[in-house]
């Protein structure tokens, strides 16, 4: 029936878009990165099949060992990020008024309208030396010098965690929203305690909330690149920008590519590991939106 | 059969399979110009398909649809001239009132003074004149109702189709837009085909009620005859209220039947034209609260007569009700009349119950009952 | 539910704690833009509006600095071209999501969600790679020098748009979710065509969401910096040259200026985006 023809010219027509956008611009690309890491230069435009980039990666020390503090730190942020980010989502969800719920959210989302680059630009001229929080000091006569509290891994880790702190705010307010006050009632009713209702009840509800939270904190910490630059300076060593190095500094495309390979098998193992753990799925907790 | 162009809707024989799920079977019917037609049943009946068929958003798997004496099966939905009012009306909420109205004309190309004269036209004969400008959400419930009826009305349509519009009303208002409701019918002159499933709607608005069952239509008639006269046990206890017994026939002659209940009564009741009942089978009785005379003392030679003792009372003004449970233990409901006074019959006290048995139908049983 | 008035106080000072760490940084950034000062730090040295307005070097206000702001158009072009790219993409995806019959559904959201767990940098060298590979190769093969190919704006719109649209696609597609059908039948049983309604009836439903996605996808990909580092070419945007900027050692106040310029307008479109949203006759 024409119809039926009619149907199906529609869904053809409505998944090209789709189909050449994700063939294109992530399959193909990522094929290709895959394909690039393989091929090992053994003289000038002379290239073959062998995985002498990765095993270049694995005797290098400093190489692994940037990956590894990298994946370290991401989880620290993550975490650090959780619990600071926890009590406000809370609040926001269960505690403010219909009214200043709405304004509360939109106030934590203010620094993500800003780009990357002024969130870490402000954070410098609030840590370096001659930047406020120095001058302040001063001024209180708690220093008796200029501080110097940028690059090092404390301002690294505190530029990090506001970067990525809304992303766990988001997913977290979302899921306690969709929480019934009545079971956090009928829970003290029955006797809990605050920790006990908090420990039973509310983590165990807002467990899908928080692990998609950690997940997407966790690959946008990993990922960064500005704000270890910035913040951490000569000693950020953070992968991102090792893979930075290789490509653009070095032009070594191939060794850069198997860099971003492995940053992304990193973290996918990482995520992984993080849904068996805490017994979810890829399925329930990101595909929710 | 009436000349064709006295029926705006006829049905012949149409069919709908979902599958091996047979939702619509063989139903008929034939719908005069001009008249209120329900379409009576429980969820899941067929209905909503059959509705479905006649706006076109469906294909019969067989039969023939009729408007005006002409096939519309090969006539695309948004071709035909039977217009369908939503069960949860889908107005349009990004356009005022005056656009949803214009909708239709506008897609038939009318230039904008023309629109401009059949809205105002439409909304006047709704009695609603003033509210061309506000926004759907400004409406209210009765309001909202109106609207949906007068898009469909502005284009001037052979049928209008109408699905459970009055579902999301509260009561009072509901009881109110029935009354609406057929004086716009009887304003505008169209052919109304109203879905529903309670019952209550379909008798107090139509000229014709078809009751449907698992996809059939169990009787067609006017109200007064599915009420007193009907076709078969489904009708009986679907329409009205009544007080139900299974039993086995004893005896028959003609019209009129024997029956003994499985609660160990002996009554004589009516049986329906046409049904063919032996001595032994199974059957289903029908008596209605409002034939039964409860009474303190027992009628003399009360063959149909039972005795109990009142159980509760539901009070409802005129419209009472006693529950008297009998010797059998069964529960019986008889209408009685409250007046606060002291003569007013009480829990606990013995009554006697009898009917004629004209207003006793039977029944053959049905198995599992609606 | 019990409420301990010290604990509560303590809870709300918890929150002004945090949102003043929120702010702080913002407000730093945007203090120094009116220091009368040629370095962005302490001490302050008076209230100027010259790092907006002044046109002579050295210290040369925002609006007339030729490389800031053509920095800022080229931001400009390209988060106009992936805000309509995605918007576009954005509503496809949704109706083939929400409306179709397509096989393997389930597998291809996950595809879709994938670009925004991708790391930002990942997504800009794997399409710099593909791009550079075919054209190398045609140019090698067949002589053929395909310029845009090569780093440059289409290759950071591409780059940009492949994760955006995803964003944009999630948006509107939540939107078509509440969207009630037998609205589309109403106006098709009222004798529209199938396109009419879809374009009386069905986007203007979408629109206060596909406006949504439109901004949202305009501010980040304003913003965006990790993939376009890999991709730019020689016409940078505005976050590129500001980090060329901020690299070099006593950058002056100016890019306090722009911070701050830009604070504000994205303030003001994410406002619109969410007041758009907001929009009544949602129904």
């Amino acid at each position: 029936m024409k119809h039926r023809d009619a149907r199906r010219l529609s869904l053809i027509l409505l998944f090209t878009p789709f189909a050449l956008w994700i063939a294109l611009l992530i399959i193909l690309p990522h094929i290709g990165m895959g394909v690039l890491s393989l091929r090992e230069k053994v003289g000038p435009r002379q290239y073959e099949f062998g995985f002498g980039n990765y095993i270049e990666f694995a005797m290098e020390p400093i190489y692994w060992n940037t990956l590894l503090r990298t994946g370290w730190m991401s989880l620290f942020v993550t975490a650090i990020t959780l619990v600071i980010g926890f009590p406000i989502a809370y609040y926001i969800a269960k505690i403010a008024g219909r009214r200043s719920r709405g304004a509360l959210f939109l106030l934590c989302l203010v620094p993500l309208w800003v780009s990357d680059l002024i969130r870490a630009y402000g954070w410098i001229l609030l840590l370096r030396e001659t930047g406020i929080i120095s001058g302040l000091l001063q001024w209180a006569g708690l220093a008796s010098q200029p501080v110097e509290m940028l690059y090092n891994d404390a301002a690294v880790i505190v530029g990090l965690v506001y970067t990525v702190m809304l992303f766990m705010i988001v997913p977290l307010t979302s899921t306690l929203d969709g929480m019934d006050d009545a079971m956090i009632e009928a829970g003290y009713n029955l006797g809990g305690s605050r920790l006990t209702v908090l420990r039973r009840i509310i983590i165990p509800y807002a467990m899908p909330g928080i692990v998609s939270g950690c997940i997407i904190v966790f690959m946008l910490t990993a990922g960064s690149y500005l704000t270890p630059i910035l913040l951490g300076g000569k000693n950020s060593s953070w992968f991102t920008e090792t893979i930075y190095d290789q490509f653009i500094t070095r032009y070594n495309w191939e060794s850069g590519a198997a860099f971003g390979f492995l940053l992304l098998a990193f973290t996918s193992i990482v995520v992984w590991l993080g849904l068996r753990l805490s017994g979810q799925s890829l399925a329930t907790t990101m595909a929710r939106d | 059969m009436t000349a064709p162009e006295d029926t705006d809707l006829q049905c012949l024989g149409v069919c709908k399979n979902f599958g091996s799920v047979k939702a619509v079977q063989d139903v008929s019917l034939e719908i005069a110009s001009g008249s209120f037609f329900s379409i009576l049943g429980p969820s899941g009946c067929g209905k909503t398909t059959l509705m479905r068929m006649i706006a076109g958003f469906e294909e019969p798997s067989a039969g023939d649809i009729r408007i005006k004496g002409r096939s519309v099966l090969n006539v695309p939905p948004n071709r035909r001239n039977v217009k369908m009012v939503f069960q949860h009306l889908a107005l349009f909420p990004m356009m005022n009132v005056f656009e949803n109205i214009a909708y239709g004309l506008r897609c038939q190309g009318l230039d904008k003074a023309e629109i401009r004269r059949r809205v105002h036209d439409v909304l006047e004969r709704i009695a609603l004149p003033d509210v061309a400008d506000r926004e759907i959400h400004q409406l209210s419930g009765g309001q909202k109702q109106r609207i949906a009826i007068a898009r469909c009305m502005v284009l001037d349509p052979d049928v209008l189709l109408l699905d459970e519009p009055l579902g999301a009303l509260d009561l009072k208002l509901r009881e109110a837009m029935k009354i609406e409701l057929k004086l716009l019918q009887h304003q505008f002159n169209t052919t109304f085909v109203y879905i529903t499933h309670d019952q209550s709607e379909a008798l107090v608005m139509s000229d014709n009620v078809a009751v449907m069952n698992n996809g059939r239509f169990e009787q067609v008639g006017t109200p007064q005859e599915l009420y007193h006269k009907p076709a078969s046990a489904f009708v009986a206890g679907f329409v009205g209220d009544a007080n139900r017994w299974n039993g086995r026939l004893e005896a028959i002659s003609g019209q009129t039947a024997t029956v003994g209940t499985d609660g160990g009564l002996s009554v004589r009741c009516s049986v329906a034209n046409g049904e063919t009942l032996r001595a032994g089978s199974p059957v289903e009785l029908f008596v209605r609260p409002e034939f039964i005379h409860l009474e303190r003392t027992a009628k003399t030679g009360g063959k149909d007569a039972l005795s109990g003792v009142v159980d509760s009372l539901l009070f409802n003004g005129a419209n009472s009700r006693a529950l008297v449970r009998a010797e059998s233990s069964d529960l019986i409901e008889a209408d009685i009349t409250l007046t606060g006074g002291t003569d007013d019959i009480k829990p606990g006290e013995r009554v006697h119950l009898s009917w004629a048995p004209e207003n006793a139908l039977c029944f053959p049983a049905s198995g599992p009952a609606a | 539910m019990r409420v301990n008035t010290a604990y509560m106080i303590g809870y709300r000072l918890y929150l002004a704690a945090f949102f003043i760490f929120l702010v702080a940084p913002l407000f730093a950034a945007g203090m120094f833009a009116f220091n009368d000062s040629m370095f962005p730090s302490l001490p302050w040295k008076g209230f100027t509006f010259d790092w907006f307005f002044n046109d002579t070097e050295p210290k040369l206000g925002m609006f007339h600095d030729k490389r800031l702001l053509r920095g800022l158009y080229y931001s400009f072009v390209i988060a106009c071209w992936v805000s309509v790219l995605s918007v576009t993409v954005g509503t496809c995806n949704a109706f083939l999501f929400v409306r179709s019959r397509l096989p393997f559904k389930n597998v291809f959201y996950i595809m879709m969600i994938v670009p925004l767990v991708i790391p930002g940098v990942i997504l800009g060298i794997s399409i710099l790679v593909l791009a550079s590979t075919i054209a190398n190769g045609l140019d090698d093969a067949y002589d053929i020098d395909l310029g845009f190919l090569r780093p440059g704006l289409l290759l950071v719109v591409l780059g940009q748009f492949s994760f955006i649209t995803t964003i944009s696609s999630l948006v509107i597609t939540a939107r078509l979710r509440k969207f009630d059908a037998s609205m589309e039948e109403a106006a098709f049983n009222l004798g529209a065509s199938r396109l009419r309604v879809l374009l009386t009836v069905t986007l203007p439903y979408l629109r206060p969401a596909m406006i949504a996605a439109g901004i949202v996808a305009f501010l980040v990909s304003f913003e965006n910096f990790n993939t376009t580092l890999f991709l730019v070419g020689s016409e940078s945007p505005l976050t590129i040259t500001m980090f060329d900027r901020m690299a070099k050692v006593g950058s002056t106040p100016v890019l306090n200026a722009v911070s701050l310029f830009l604070m504000v307008a994205s303030g003001l479109l994410a406002l619109v985006s969410v007041l758009v949203q907001r929009d009544k006759s949602t129904g």
